[in-house]
């Protein structure tokens, strides 16, 4: 079971009900729970959405897109029905979050994809898990068989004259899926390959309709902003990021977990004082900032460094997913390079050249220069390789390969070039077990 | 629709169970064909494997070719077309669960069952794997054995994790997978 974390610096929003048996209905709504769903039910769209925007709340699933303009993006009429998907599809390595909002507080998702029903027009909702989460999937499942019962979900919702469903599913064990027109294609019951934008899925989205798709973090923090008011929830954060975000603090860490912080939160503390600094004694290396496709970030780039979408972007990553991922000085970055390049050539959907062939050819020489025969023209080509991948495939998931590569290459030069010499990893503990990669 | 299989009544591999839940997956999507993921999951989850018998129910069921459940299925990395052991251990050795000590957890499993990646074990109680992300990254290193998450483990916690499975093994009988 997860292990639930708390520190005083937290400021428990999306997170409040963690841990407090929230997944009982009756235990929801003792604590609030559904109270803003009867609130925008007696609002008009617009007021929905323009509060939404004033929360200053964005995408938690990486691209920090405002919420509010996303569904605002949806066409009043139309033709097809319109849809809200939740992306709980959550596979980013370094991030686990979702995971303790679809066990602790399974409603508060429901309740936000009423609410998002109501802002769009959506009659019909679905919550998509990753495959792995088969136990919360049933947990979920659970708690809106709950909310059927309790008429806040089915025919006209808590007693109005409106009608709202959701579907729940798990997928199959695909990274890929996470990317939202993935999602559509494998709810469809296709291979999770993505489509060509635009047009965008606000416009022509599921089976053809307009369909919102936030990430579940994003979804779940929506009734709290309609409980608090938006003012009050934008003035948590820092300007134009509203809020808080689940942290997930993770590797060399002595006190790892999920921590709910605002956003701007000093990426420093969060290391020495959250997650009670690097463990064993030992020194930090390098951070990643914001799940495994954000370059990389050395001690001296973190210690102004606020955690909000816009500072991380200066500094030439990105917030991500939020999971913060610690390195201490014992670690090979070489072997860190090639673990994570395993990963996006391992989920690559194929589709598309520069990622199918690029991630398989980073690896391949990765592994080779791992293992010690590597030339001193390989750290160039690596570098070289990456860049042509930015930017040159359908979906993200080359640039999530790419960006984490030419930053390896640029931060740690002299690390790959310490493989240089001929013998194998020069960084390999005495006994260490040898890297597979799947 | 599926012109493989439409002219005579087939018999069904499902348990009634099963073909009940099927019955009502496809009813429950504005489209049949989205129920195509979830089924071949509870299948594979009742039956252990994606057999060619499955697949042609399930094509069968669903309406589409066997060739487009293949070409579906062949894409997600947790169906599988060839049994796996009663309970199938999957070890995360992503970075996270690298940091801390994923790959000595791997090893562990491979000296106590003798099996390496996508092996079973002689009395087809366990199949190991090395899987990417499972999504416990702030608990790691972390395992699923099927659907069941172990997080936070040493290598010390493996002959343990073992024993367990094999008294529910046992208390359960030698059933199909579950």
């Amino acid at each position: 079971m997860p292990r639930l974390v708390s520190h005083p610096d937290e400021v428990k929003i999306v997170s409040r009900r963690f841990g407090q048996g929230a997944s009982k209905i009756d235990r929801y709504i003792e604590l609030g729970g559904y109270e803003s769903a009867k609130k925008c039910l007696e609002q008009e769209p617009d007021w929905i959405i323009n509060e939404l925007k004033a929360s200053n709340l964005r995408g938690r699933g990486g691209a920090g897109f405002s919420t509010g303009m996303k569904w605002g993006f949806v066409p009043k009429q139309s033709s097809k029905p319109k849809y809200v998907l939740v992306n709980g599809d959550e596979s980013e390595p370094g991030t686990c979050k979702d995971h303790l909002i679809f066990l602790h507080d399974p409603h508060s998702v429901i309740e936000g994809t009423i609410i998002a029903g109501l802002a769009i027009g959506a009659k019909l909702g679905f919550i998509y898990l990753r495959g792995e989460y088969r136990y919360l999937l049933e947990n979920v499942e659970k708690a809106v068989a709950d909310a059927y019962a309790r008429g806040f979900l089915g025919k006209n919702i808590f007693g109005s004259k409106i009608d709202f469903d959701i579907i729940t599913q798990t997928g199959a064990g695909a990274y890929e899926v996470g990317e939202e027109s993935a999602l559509m294609e494998s709810l469809e019951g296709k291979r999770g390959v993505p489509r060509i934008k635009p047009p965008f899925p606000a416009v022509v989205g599921l089976y053809g309709g307009p369909t919102v798709i936030n990430n579940a973090e994003t979804i779940a923090t929506v009734p709290h902003i309609f409980a608090m008011g938006s003012a009050e929830y934008a003035a948590v954060g820092t300007p134009r990021n509203g809020g808080t975000r689940l942290f997930c603090l993770s590797g060399h860490l002595e006190r790892t977990g999920v921590y709910e912080l605002p956003m701007g939160y000093s990426l420093k503390k969060m290391i020495y004082e959250v997650g009670g600094g690097i463990r064993g004694g030992r020194k930090l290396k390098a951070v990643v900032p914001g799940g495994s496709s954000t370059p990389v970030l050395l001690p001296d780039e973190i210690e102004t460094l606020g955690m909000d979408f816009d500072q991380v972007g200066k500094a030439g990553s990105m917030l991500g997913s939020g999971g913060v991922v610690a390195i201490d000085d014992q670690t090979c970055m070489v072997e860190f390079a090639l673990r994570t390049i395993g990963f996006y050539q391992h989920e690559s959907c194929g589709w598309c050249i520069p990622c199918r062939e690029g991630t398989d050819w980073l690896k391949k020489s990765l592994t080779r220069f791992h293992a010690g025969f590597g030339t001193a023209n390989d750290i160039d080509n690596i570098q070289y390789l990456a860049e042509n991948m930015l930017g040159r495939t359908f979906c993200p998931l080359g640039d999530a390969a790419a960006m984490p590569t030419i930053a390896f290459v640029k931060k740690f030069r002299k690390e790959f070039e310490d493989h240089l010499n001929g013998k194998p990893c020069p960084y390999a503990k005495e006994g260490a077990p040898e890297l597979t990669v799947v | 629709m599926s012109p493989n299989n439409a002219k005579e009544e087939p018999l069904t591999i499902f348990s009634p169970q099963l073909a009940a839940r099927f019955d009502a997956l496809v009813e429950k999507y504005p489209v049949r064909r989205s129920a195509l993921i979830p089924m071949l999951l509870y299948a594979q989850d009742e039956i252990g494997y994606l057999s060619d018998a499955v697949i042609a129910e399930v094509a069968r069921r669903i309406g589409i070719t066997e060739l487009d459940v293949r070409n579906v299925a062949s894409y997600y990395s947790m169906l599988r077309f060839k049994p796996a052991g009663k309970f199938n251990i999957q070890v995360c050795t992503n970075i996270c669960c690298m940091l801390r000590g994923g790959y000595d957890v791997f090893d562990r499993f491979r000296e106590e069952l003798g099996v390496g990646h996508k092996g079973t074990t002689k009395d087809g109680l366990f199949s190991l794997e090395e899987v990417e992300c499972i999504g416990a990254c702030s608990w790691a290193p972390a395992i699923q054995v099927n659907y069941d998450f172990h997080d936070e483990l040493t290598p010390e916690n493996v002959p343990s994790i073992l024993d367990t499975y094999r008294d529910k093994a046992q208390t359960k009988g030698p059933a199909t997978n579950a």
